[in-house]
């Protein structure tokens, strides 16, 4: 009777840990770089961004850094990506290396002419879903206007339960200036469409609110 | 306003119909008055007894586990106490071992000084020096008066020579016998140094062991009285044990802030071994590691304590055998150096990995961290952490000492705390209980206020009929109102056998009896 207590506390003892290290409690963060037109110039705020992301980043976690081009929704843009080990060591080697990546894409990155920020969105949702973290964020480097080629189909709802989806530096363009309508009516647009598709919109254009977002 | 529809008994009224119902509601309560009351009452009296009942129970376990807990403080002072007069009587049996074994030696030592001091004084004792005997020989020689023939002077002359020789000689002989005699004397002072210090010593000696003996019989008065079970020796023990329960737990407070940092300071660097993300009932697996590795060592502490028979948490280990108490000490001792050699290893890894770290983040935000921070003084740091990592375990050791003491005076408090509870328990039930039976009669009151129209009109009609029956009537209701239930028991026991009526006046002096105690 004893050894099958026994058993059985093992059991319950074993059911009880974690099948993978990275499972319901790690982080995923997919940032979305817009290299479209004159956007390529805010790059360098891209990588503070970036390095900022990677030293509050922890091991189990993991990290995607993409392109906004022309077509969005492909691995091709993916710039650079990384699940952190379970070593803490390890995991800083890992950052060093994610960071130079980056560092070379961006002293050779070339502009885009159109930006394609929902095909963006749509692949940053299949990893994020398929690596099935905890706390699933998308962090977009954008100006938010989306210009599509001619033929891309981009009308597609968004399904974002359980992500959070932070546009950041969203500067005002030229033609905002003359009517700021056209900012709102942009912000407001990508807002309704995370918010139908059950996602947490949020903008941050003073980049030290950052922290706050990370950190939680 | 609007009433139901089935409600409207004049159908144009509502004020109407409303008045209607209430007229047919205080006649229907003016007719049911008398079972009401008796419902009423009724329902309040049980409810005043059950309560009753239920508070004399929660009493009753009051007094039962205030005794309990007398006798648990009993013993356990008791044990203390025993424990006390044991660890004195060893104090006593060591020191007259040490140092009352020595006695014989010291009798002897002083014996001897004393024997060498009566011979050393017997030598110095001044003995005259005989006169030599050939003077009175010459005596009448220098008696021969002086005359003028050389041949007799000649001889009066070598005469005084040679008495003067004589009596030098004498003077030597007797100071060179002084000198000796002062020698003697000289010699006896360290023998009498000697002979003070051994009796001071002594004299110490005996002192500890008349103060150890007047704290034994203290000790020893405290368990008679504890062994006469006297409220003096509980209420002394619980007090103690009050005190001891808020020392060891402050004491405790500070361990949990030392365990604290023990934990902080390998939980880090335990990731490396274990894994930074693996989880295991929602918490990562490196602190529970760490925590395991901390616990481990306490409980090294306490077998190393408890081997050193200085705890008594775990009787059986106080019970072994010597041989294997010792044994079980060393490899307490061994386990808890080994891990403290452990966390002083992780300790340093923390730090490479801090620094690792601060390396990193430096390079990602621009290096403006490094800039500042002197690398040439971080030794400092990584000993004081190795140095934390490696004392602190043996540290936590000591937490078995206070660990006992709050164990043991938990069980007091806590049976101190819960008599205090249902004292208090009861008290309510007893409040409730008395409300809820003067609930009772106020809302027979407040029955008869609401019906007060019939009510008055009865008396009015009741005024008109014959005094005598009138009166007979209105007493009878007097009664009613006032206790109701008491002419329903009587009027039933009419019908009950001569072994009811007897129960029923039991329970009216019962009642009596508890009304009497209430206003008290």
């Amino acid at each position: 009777m004893k050894s099958y207590i026994l058993a059985l506390l093992l059991i319950i003892g074993f059911s009880a840990c974690s099948t993978g290290p990275h499972k319901a409690h790690n982080r995923g963060v997919y940032m979305l770089i817009d290299t479209s037109g004159t956007y390529t110039k805010e790059l360098d705020k891209a990588q503070q961004i970036i390095n900022y992301t990677l030293s509050q980043l922890q091991s189990g976690d993991s990290f995607v850094v993409a392109s906004i081009d022309t077509g969005s929704f492909s691995e091709k843009d993916i710039i650079a990506k990384v699940s952190f080990s379970d070593r803490p060591s390890q995991a800083n080697q890992q950052k060093r290396a994610f960071q130079q990546k980056v560092k070379q894409y961006i002293k050779g990155v070339k502009s885009s002419a159109y930006t394609d920020i929902t095909g963006g969105i749509l692949l940053a949702t299949e990893y994020l879903n398929e690596r099935d973290t905890r706390k699933k964020t998308i962090m977009i480097f954008s100006d938010m206007k989306q210009e599509l080629k001619k033929g891309y189909k981009r009308d597609i709802p968004l399904k974002l339960e359980g992500f959070e989806v932070i546009a950041l530096n969203v500067t005002k363009l030229r033609s905002d200036n003359i009517d700021p309508r056209e900012y709102m009516d942009r912000i407001k647009l990508w807002k309704g469409k995370v918010e139908k598709g059950e996602g947490k919109w949020e903008v941050i254009n003073d980049l030290e609110r950052l922290d706050q977002i990370i950190k939680e | 306003m609007s009433l139901p529809d089935f409600m409207m008994i004049i159908a144009s009224s509502a004020g109407l119909s409303l008045l209607v119902w209430l007229v047919i509601s205080v006649v229907l309560l003016y007719m049911a008055r008398k079972p009401a009351h008796e419902a009423i009452l009724s329902a309040s009296k049980i409810l005043f007894y059950a309560l009753r009942l239920f508070s004399s129970s929660v009493l009753l376990a009051e007094k039962r586990l205030k005794q309990r807990n007398k006798e648990v403080l009993l013993s356990a002072g008791k044990e203390a106490k025993e424990r006390i007069i044991e660890r004195e009587f060893e104090r006593i049996d060591a020191f007259v071992k040490k140092d009352l074994s020595r006695f014989p030696t010291l009798q002897r030592e002083v014996m001897d000084s004393v024997t060498k001091l009566d011979e050393d004084y017997q030598k110095s004792t001044e003995i005259p020096p005989a006169p030599p005997g050939w003077t009175k020989a010459i005596e009448p020689i220098a008696a021969i008066p002086p005359s003028e023939d050389s041949m007799v002077a000649e001889i009066l002359k070598s005469i005084k020579e040679a008495l003067d020789k004589g009596q030098e000689k004498a003077l030597d002989a007797y100071r060179r016998s002084s000198e000796n005699r002062h020698k003697y004397l000289k010699n006896m002072v360290p023998t009498l140094r000697h002979i003070n210090k051994s009796v001071d010593d002594l004299d110490k000696n005996v002192q500890t062991l008349l103060e150890r003996s007047s704290t034994v019989d203290r000790h020893m008065d405290e368990y008679k009285e504890i062994n006469h079970k006297t409220d003096r020796a509980a209420q002394m023990l619980s007090s103690s044990s009050m005190t001891q329960f808020f020392i060891a737990g402050f004491v405790l407070a500070i361990a949990i802030g030392g365990a604290f940092i023990n934990f902080n300071l390998i939980s880090r660097p335990m990731q490396e071994m274990v894994g930074g993300s693996v989880y295991m009932m929602g918490f990562k697996v490196a602190d529970i590691a760490a925590l395991v590795i901390i616990l481990v060592e306490i409980s090294m502490g306490l077998f190393l304590m408890e081997s050193l028979r200085i705890t008594r948490l775990f009787p059986i280990i106080g019970a072994l055998d010597d041989k294997i108490r010792v044994r079980m000490m060393i490899t307490s001792f061994v386990f808890l150096f080994l891990l403290a050699s452990v966390e002083a290893g992780l300790a340093y890894m923390r730090e490479l990995l801090s620094a690792d770290d601060a390396a990193l983040v430096a390079g990602l935000l621009g290096g403006v961290a490094t800039e500042n921070v002197d690398a040439s003084a971080r030794w400092i740091t990584t000993a004081a952490q190795m140095g934390m990592g490696f004392i602190l375990p043996f540290a936590l050791t000591f937490i078995a000492i206070p660990l006992e003491s709050f164990i043991h005076s938990t069980r007091t408090v806590f049976g101190v705390v819960t008599v205090a509870f249902l004292r208090f328990f009861a008290l309510s039930l007893r409040f409730i209980g008395n409300l809820s039976r003067y609930a009772g009669k106020s809302l027979v009151n407040v029955y008869d206020l609401i019906i007060f129209f019939p009510l008055w009109i009865e008396s009015l009609v009741l005024g008109e009929k014959t005094p005598k029956a009138q009166k007979v009537k209105l007493n009878e209701l007097k009664v009613v109102e006032k206790e109701p239930s008491e002419t329903v028991v009587k009027k039933r026991a009419t019908r009950k056998t001569a072994a009811k009526k007897v129960l029923n006046k039991n329970e009216e002096k019962i009642e009596d009896k508890i009304e009497e105690k209430d206003k008290v």
